[in-house]
């Protein structure tokens, strides 16, 4: 902290001659700072991409039945089995409806306590937001266990209603799964929108109280409309995570007989990589992450033009 | 019914207060009840589980805990600590090291002019797009490659690369980090890399504690990429492996209480460092929204 001693007259009379050697010198530790990085996500995700890719258009061709395999371009042959592929769709369209149910109850929970934790009404607000987080802690895998056995009839604690309605049936899992990453994410959700509310300096409300708005007013006016951009980065990781979808249902699986080796996208890439069947695994993985990255960009800049001032 | 209008006194009719702390009240029921289950059966034997009140203990509690414990950590050789070893390698050490590495760059992205930095941010945006489990079987593929699925490296060296972070330390450094002072440290001939490390590490301390706890949680969730590269069981982070004996209950039932018992043990060091680590991230998870 000796820097702070230096005045800044001083400093701008010093600055001219040493400007090259300095510049020099930040080029270099430019490159320094970002080598490593840069080395990693080409390393680990720019040149796995490329590569899936490559995998993709491949296909194995054999000389007759008991040929020796051999692999040769194919050209889009992959995706035309991708496309044909209607336990691939069905896995896709599964993981939609899961999104367009689960995302929007989640985020309105999640911007509901996020409000009640920043408006007066509420004591105790620092045991709620630890209360809420906390499932945060839990890994995809444990809470679908944890789940798991809260859902079986005979385990259950909620037995009485477990035993009688089955929410691992074929009909409810998907929204058992849903009731999992709800009870994970909502209050990691509610976090990033509350402390975007705090963020609001309060002479705003002031002003509005003074004008006559109620609490509920300037939720919806004041508050909701400012934390526009948290809901949105909450909305595209949510977007991504339901995408996503691996770790609890393919957890849940040992729960469920209705949950099938293609429920979601990434439990069908699985499946076929275990096969193994790495070109047809690459095309679905490539469909999968340009389809979320598409959505999650449209989303972005969907809503971004909407709230650009 | 609503005091909206008086202009001063946060007087709140008892109605909407009321109203308030029945719905957190509800809700605490419903985040804490899971994870209270699970510490209330971790007291239990197979058969106490499911013959006794669910959500309370049993008279014999404490022991019974105690050699469950005891049965969790010898369990096949005590493979189970060596889960915990390997979720540590791999969150702990591979945060660290992946939170440094994105504080860098994404330090440079802010406080440095140079061609191509645009460029280089788009470049990182795009793969906070990229989810990790959509590059789980590109990795794979890769690996293979190389031989070198089912071992360490395939689980750790892809962990380290955190584009969410580095966008995070962008918006962090150049919130925090005032040009004026690096100009100063310059002239007070520090280094670059010196001033870096000495000086706006310090400043951006609360972010990186941040970015370190999302890759923590990022890595120790990651399902996909050990599920599809790991075979050897003595490789498994945690989560693996409680969901491969999760998967073997059917045919051996006395894992049905080491899973629950083990569930507990791998997420008590989580909500401690949550606990710990509170003030640092609850003041800075919204800054990730904050353009």
């Amino acid at each position: 902290m000796t820097s702070s001693s230096i005045s800044p007259a001083l400093a701008k009379g010093a600055q001219k001659p040493r400007r090259t050697k300095t510049f020099a010198a930040q080029r270099r530790a430019v490159l320094l700072f970002i080598a490593p990085f840069a080395v990693l996500f080409l390393a680990f995700y720019a040149i796995p991409i490329v590569f899936a890719v490559v995998q993709s258009l491949l296909t194995v061709e054999r000389e007759g039945t008991f040929g020796a395999p051999q692999e040769v371009f194919g050209g889009f042959v992959q995706y035309q089995q991708v496309f044909q592929n209607t336990e691939f769709w069905r896995s896709v369209g599964r993981v939609v409806l899961f999104g367009v149910v689960q995302v929007p109850i989640m985020l309105g929970l999640a911007l509901l306590f996020a409000l009640l934790l920043d408006s007066p009404l509420l004591k105790g607000k620092k045991f709620f937001r630890l209360a809420f987080f906390a499932p945060y802690a839990v890994p995809g895998v444990i809470a679908a266990i944890m789940w798991g056995f809260l859902y079986s009839p005979t385990l259950s604690p909620f037995g009485l209603i477990t035993s009688e309605v089955n929410v691992l049936s074929a009909e409810l899992v998907l929204w058992a799964i849903a009731n999992v990453v709800t009870w994970v994410y909502v209050g990691y959700n509610m976090l990033i929108i509350y402390s975007s509310l705090l963020a609001i300096p309060t002479e705003i409300y002031e002003a509005a109280k003074l004008d006559g708005a109620s609490n509920i007013q300037i939720a919806w006016r004041i508050k909701i409309p400012l934390v526009v951009p948290a809901i949105i980065l909450t909305g595209v990781f949510s977007i991504i995570g339901t995408l996503q979808l691996l770790a609890e249902p393919q957890t849940l699986r040992s729960f469920s007989s209705a949950i099938s080796s293609t429920f979601t996208p990434n439990l069908a890439v699985y499946t076929t990589a275990s096969v193994p069947n790495y070109h047809l695994a690459a095309a679905f993985s490539v469909v999968l992450a340009l389809a979320t990255f598409i959505l999650s960009f449209v989303f972005l800049k969907a809503t971004q033009r909407k709230v650009s001032q | 019914m609503r005091r909206g209008n008086t202009p001063r006194g946060p007087r709140h009719s008892i109605m909407s207060r009321t109203a308030a702390m029945l719905i957190m009240g509800v809700f605490t029921l419903y985040f804490l009840t899971p994870i209270w289950w699970l510490l209330v059966s971790s007291t239990k034997t197979g058969g106490q589980i499911t013959g006794t009140a669910p959500l309370w203990f049993t008279m014999e509690s404490i022991p019974t805990f105690f050699s469950n414990i005891g049965r969790l950590f010898t369990y096949s050789d005590g493979v189970f600590g060596r889960w915990l070893l390997n979720s540590a390698i791999y969150a702990g050490l591979g945060a660290l090291l992946g939170t440094i590495i994105a504080a860098m760059c994404g330090y440079a992205l802010a406080k440095y002019e140079f061609k191509g930095r645009e460029a280089i941010f788009n470049i990182v945006l795009s793969g906070v797009l990229v989810p990790a489990t959509a590059l789980a079987l590109p990795l794979f593929l890769i690996f293979s490659e190389v031989k070198l699925t089912n071992t360490l490296w395939a689980v750790f060296l892809p962990s380290l690369v955190s584009p969410f972070g580095v966008y995070l330390a962008r918006i962090y450094a150049a919130a925090s980090v005032p040009g004026e002072l690096l100009e100063a440290a310059r002239l007070d001939g520090s280094g670059e890399i010196r001033t870096f490390f000495t000086v706006s590490t310090r400043l951006m301390a609360p972010a990186l504690v941040t970015i370190f706890l999302f890759q923590f949680v990022a890595i120790w969730n990651n399902f996909f990429l050990p599920l599809i590269m790991l075979r050897d069981q003595t490789l498994f982070p945690v989560t693996l492996g409680l969901y491969a004996w999760n998967s073997q209950i059917s045919q051996i039932p006395e894992l049905r209480v080491l899973v629950i018992v083990g569930a507990l043990v791998s997420i008590l060091p989580l909500i401690a460092a949550f606990l710990a680590l509170q003030r640092f991230w609850s003041s800075g998870l919204g800054a990730g929204s904050v353009k």
